[in-house]
């Protein structure tokens, strides 16, 4: 009977120690369900920051503007993020990442249309990471076109560029990571979080604006000397910039969508392009200008954030210092150009985002790690940097042709000179002071 | 010696100074004002109400010249600061009781 009731006690003490797996077999998580999970949880978290990226442009904007067109500035920004998060849901997403049989453009995921939501949530996931870049690309404009534009001629604009100018070009280049694919990408094309997809986009539908709007009432003289019309408020551009760069830390590290060490070296390669771009934007200032320029200084800082974009996963650290150092010199060199030939960019957006995404991709190609200086890479960078200027220029310079020609693209002498925050929204950012006097 | 005011629109403030400058008139004082006289103020909106914003931002010129350069002021000032809409401003000319250099301690016209 002592036999029988040891061995009783034996089995119960095993079934005891068995209890906690048999109980919690269900719930617990295999190794590959936690690399999703945490790939979920990163890439929104990336996602989030980019956001906040909106903030920064926004007070870059208005830093680098006039206190009259403060509230006008304001709203561009707010809409341009808020239209554009409905078209690329609408249209947008689909045409950059649907099925794509010609590799020019995607044909599904229409309002999220094809995916099935009890077993796929990762389009959630990759839409939202993905409607924050094409809200950067749209945002980007408003500086190029600010302190003159009509608002219902920059909505238009807005909802355009999120349905298709933005996402046809996505689509050559990042088509693949869902369920397009691009003509770009399969040449082997380089552009890890998109200083060719996104900044160069913004930056040279910035410059057809700007030139179709023509230059602010006052900016050049009779004689065609360029005046310059002051910023109200450098320490909100300063914030705006400090944002920026802090929201870049989503936008590149978090462009591996996968939360794993990848994302430590892309980090550090983002903070030493912006710090060498400031740097040296700092350094060329002060010797051509006999001062260390604080404007831009700070646009130089965003030139480098530009140019590593592109190269950050496939370029060592010292070749990203390389390539925002550079960034930071052309950068002032653009500005100086463009008001040479007389097209007037108020916070220097074209220079920042078209010019250095376009040197960060060809960067990327001459200095990747793998194989430095290798021709055939740099020519489908440049193949890309190309087909980029000519698909956005030409096909923005005609939408702003249209829009002017249908709503209107330019405020009037009058609107202009008031302040857009009264013309346009019936009311001032600064009541509290008179800030229409020039 | 006159003091001559001018109260113009705010945008017009260049143009006044460069043509004054060819004039021959080296210095002036500026202040930004608000005011209003036939041209009527406007609406402004916040959070849904509307109210009435009566004074409009202007500029002032405060200029000191000799008496016969009056008419030259007058009609340089005049011509250039009008647009023909209401607005446009007006110019007060009163006498003046005595101008003093700080620096050098000059009086009368050589102070001008």
């Amino acid at each position: 009977m002592k036999k029988y009731k040891r061995s009783f006690i034996f089995i119960l003490q095993l079934m005891l120690l068995m209890l906690p797996s048999i109980v919690m077999a269900e719930d617990e998580p295999t190794t590959g369900q936690i690399q999703t999970n945490l790939n979920f949880v990163w890439t929104l978290l990336a996602a989030f920051l980019v956001f906040f990226m909106q903030a920064g442009f926004a007070m870059v904007e208005a830093g680098f503007t006039r206190a009259k067109n403060a509230t006008n500035i304001i709203m561009k920004n707010l809409m341009d993020f808020s239209v554009g998060s409905l078209a690329y849901w609408a249209v947008g997403f689909g045409v950059m990442f649907g099925v794509s049989s010609t590799g020019w453009f995607g044909t599904s995921s229409f309002f999220f249309s094809d995916f099935d939501k009890d077993k796929d949530l990762w389009v959630y996931a990759f839409w939202m990471f993905q409607v924050v870049f094409a809200a950067t690309a749209a945002t980007i404009v408003s500086g190029a076109m600010a302190e003159r534009t009509k608002f219902v001629g920059y909505l238009l604009y807005s909802a355009i560029v999120s349905m298709l100018i933005y996402p046809v070009f996505g689509s050559w280049a990042w088509g693949s990571l869902y369920k397009g694919s691009g003509w770009l990408e399969g040449l082997g094309f380089i552009d890890f979080a998109g200083s060719t997809v996104v900044h160069s986009v913004g930056g040279w539908a910035g410059l057809a604006g700007a030139i179709v709007l023509g230059p602010r009432i006052g900016k050049f003289g009779k004689d065609g000397q360029s005046k310059p019309i002051p910023g109200h408020n450098i320490p909100l551009a300063a914030l705006g910039v400090f944002i920026l760069w802090f929201g870049w830390f989503g936008f590149n590290p978090g462009s591996t969508t996968v939360g794993d060490t990848s994302i430590a070296l892309i980090a550090v390669n983002t903070n030493l392009a912006a710090a060498a771009g400031a740097v040296f934007a700092m350094l060329t200032a002060w010797c051509v200008y006999g001062k260390p320029d604080a404007g831009i200084s700070l646009n130089g800082a965003l030139a480098g954030l530009v140019a590593i974009t592109a190269g950050c996963a496939n370029l060592t650290p010292f070749w990203s210092v390389v390539t925002g150092a550079i960034a930071g010199v052309v950068v002032l060199f653009s500005i100086i150009f463009l008001d040479k030939i007389k097209v007037d960019d108020p916070v220097g957006a074209v220079s920042v985002h078209g010019v250095c995404g376009a040197w960060g991709t060809l960067a990327a190609g001459l200095f990747n790690a793998e194989k430095m200086f290798d021709m055939k890479i740099v020519g489908v960078q440049l193949l890309g940097i190309f087909a980029c200027f000519i698909w956005v220029f030409v096909t923005a310079f005609i939408m702003f042709k249209i829009i002017s020609a249908t709503v209107g693209l330019r405020a009037s002498e009058e609107e202009e000179r008031e302040g857009l925050d009264l013309s346009e929204h019936g009311a001032v950012a600064y009541p509290d002071f008179s800030v229409s006097t020039h | 010696m006159i003091k001559v005011e001018a109260v113009i629109k705010p945008f017009k403030l260049d143009a006044v100074k460069d043509k004054l400058n060819e004039i021959g008139i080296k210095g002036l004082t500026v202040t930004e004002v608000k005011g209003f006289g036939r041209q009527k103020g406007h609406t402004e909106l916040y959070r849904g109400t509307e109210y009435q914003v009566d004074f409009l931002p202007k500029v002032k010129l405060d200029i000191i010249i000799s008496k016969e350069m009056e008419d030259q002021v007058v009609s340089a000032i005049v011509n250039t600061a009008q647009t023909g809409k209401i607005g446009d401003g007006k110019i007060f000319i009163t006498d003046l009781k005595e101008v003093i250099r700080i620096r050098t301690g000059d009086k009368g016209k050589e102070a001008i």
